[in-house]
């Protein structure tokens, strides 16, 4: 009995949610109709004019820039305050709780909320998107490398100590070899996902490929659309493919170094 | 120095010459190696740079500006730090609460309706389940698709197809966690033992059976935990859904941050930041207890 309650009560949950939510009230039905009439507007995927295409490509180029500088400014900055946030590092719990509680409350912000408050900052353009995905990726890379450094082998740091090695060589030598390779892949792959979020924040008048996406699908020029959404995937695809060699490179290079 | 390191006994020139110097031809060719890997992306940097327009000076001029922002947000009108006056500062609570509520709830609806419609495809996508090959190719790049197109993307076309609201954002976040989902679930299923299902069909089990009993308890801990996991990701993503006119707490955020509504800014982001972090912390604690329950048995 017990056990069925349970299990019912997310259903119910869901039920009541897709009541609410206006599952149930005729809108489902007659939009699913106008989805499939633009579905098919979509094809064949053109860009209009050639000159559309080229600015398309360019636009492209440029999201994957503001993707590209957001993580690396991120991962820079993130370094240092993840050393902040280890517990094997730095042994004050007052500094971690606060690091980490500020790093969570970064991160629980939305990149198109942060693209809104540094547009307030440094106008709109290119430049506010890249300063919002490093903000809300500062968050995410702090939790990530304190992990990451929490976790390393406390072996090899001890062997250092032994030496009479700072504090700074301790780091340099004994966790950082620990962890490059992780949080190599870590900033890989945010790259990518940065990538998807860098389409989007264009949507506000943070650059890239959004505005135009957003404008195309306002008004309707679902071909259009249907070439940009194109030229996404084909993006993506080609830095997924990037950085699975990069990242087989790195991890491989770090295995010969501890043989 | 420290104590420790002035009592070791250092080895004599002579002898420790040869071994710097052996040691420096060992480290020579990974030392250019990642010398040549640093310039490689101080070049990417460079272009990026260009291509983005980055302006460091802008920055540095206008970087007051960010201060100044975040304690306007948190001044009230009269010109007062909120926190002195929180009545005036939430004046619209139950509202943003009731909009709150909406965003949560489209989060959980459409993580619900996602990972169903995972829980189908991932068995078409499994490499030891497929029906076969071209089903399973076709499937996988279904759900890349779904999870490529950024979830504010679907949202747009379905605010035009199925007018404003939190349907649209529902859908949208529902397509994306198929995506996710479908092919973490998919993952799963590959890395699950096939012997129980054999065995359930070699008793005489249907299909279905042999998936309930012979699948479904070795993978299902993993699809929960995986389902609770995007669900804390789909509270983020719906607060934004409203940006686009999608439902949700977004429609209000957009609007106090671009009508200079400053201590509504702070309000609202205040509760946002709340709710994520309480949504986070009962995920957590859910995922906890059933890791627990999977190790008791």
């Amino acid at each position: 009995m017990g056990r069925v309650a349970l299990a019912s009560a997310p259903l119910l949950l869901l039920l009541f949610g897709m009541a609410w939510l206006g599952f149930f009230d005729g809108r489902l039905g007659r939009g699913i109709g106008k989805l499939g009439e633009m579905a098919l507007m979509m094809l064949p995927p053109d860009p209009g004019s050639w000159a559309r295409a080229k600015l398309y490509a360019w636009a492209l180029v440029e999201t994957v820039a503001i993707a590209f500088l957001g993580t690396m400014a991120a991962a820079i900055l993130a370094f240092p305050l993840s050393l902040l946030a280890a517990k094997n590092v730095v042994a004050s719990r007052i500094i971690h709780f606060l690091t980490r509680r500020s790093l969570d409350t970064i991160r629980s912000i939305d990149t198109l909320v942060w693209a809104l408050i540094w547009i307030n900052v440094v106008g709109l353009g290119p430049f506010a998107g890249v300063l919002a995905l490093m903000t809300s990726d500062l968050g995410t890379f702090g939790k990530l490398f304190s992990e990451a450094i929490e976790t390393a082998d406390r072996r090899p740091v001890e062997g250092v100590v032994s030496t009479g090695a700072s504090r700074l060589l301790r780091l340099r030598f004994g966790i950082l070899p620990q962890v490059f390779p992780v949080i190599a892949s870590q900033i890989l792959y945010y790259f990518e996902s940065n990538t998807r979020s860098a389409t989007i924040i264009g949507i506000v008048g943070a650059g890239g490929i959004g505005m135009h996406l957003a404008e195309q699908i306002r008004t309707l020029e679902l071909q259009q659309v249907s070439f940009i959404v194109l030229l996404i995937l084909l993006a993506v695809m080609a830095i997924d493919w990037v950085s699975a060699k990069i990242r087989f490179a790195i991890i491989g290079r770090s295995n010969v170094r501890t043989e | 120095m420290s104590p420790l390191s002035s009592s070791l006994t250092r080895l004599p020139e002579v002898r420790l010459r040869p071994l710097m110097d052996s040691y420096a031809r060992a480290v020579a060719a990974q030392r250019l190696r990642s010398l040549l890997a640093l310039a490689g992306v101080l070049l990417c940097v460079g272009l990026a740079a260009k291509s983005a327009e980055v302006d460091l000076w802008k920055l540095f001029e206008n970087f007051h500006r960010l201060p100044s922002y975040i304690i306007r947000i948190f001044t009230l009108e009269s010109g007062q730090p909120v926190w002195t006056d929180l009545a005036e500062w939430f004046w619209g609570l139950s509202r943003w609460a009731r909009l709150l509520g909406e965003t949560v709830l489209m989060a959980y609806v459409g993580t619900a309706l996602g990972a169903i419609g995972a829980l189908g495809l991932c068995l078409l996508a499994a490499a030891n389940f497929s029906p076969g090959r071209w089903t399973r190719i076709a499937t996988r790049r279904f759900l890349e698709i779904c999870r490529t197109v950024p979830e504010l993307v679907f949202a747009l076309v379905f605010v035009i197809s199925f007018g404003l609201g939190p349907l649209a954002g529902v859908l949208a976040v529902a397509i994306h966690t198929l995506g996710a989902l479908g092919k973490q679930f998919a993952e799963v299923v590959e890395n699950g033992d096939m012997k129980p299902v054999d065995g359930v069909s070699s008793a005489g089990g249907r299909w279905v059976v042999a998936m309930r009993f012979g699948m479904l308890p070795q993978v299902l801990s993993n699809f929960v935990s995986y389902a609770l996991l995007r669900f804390e990701i789909n509270v983020r993503g719906a607060t934004i859904m409203g940006f686009v006119g999608a439902g949700g707490i977004g429609q209000d955020l957009v609007e106090a941050i671009r009508k200079f509504y400053y201590s509504d800014v702070s309000a609202i982001l205040t509760l946002v930041v709340l709710t994520v972090f309480v949504m986070d912390f009962l995920t957590e604690r859910l995922r906890h207890r059933l890791v627990d329950v999977d190790t008791q048995r």
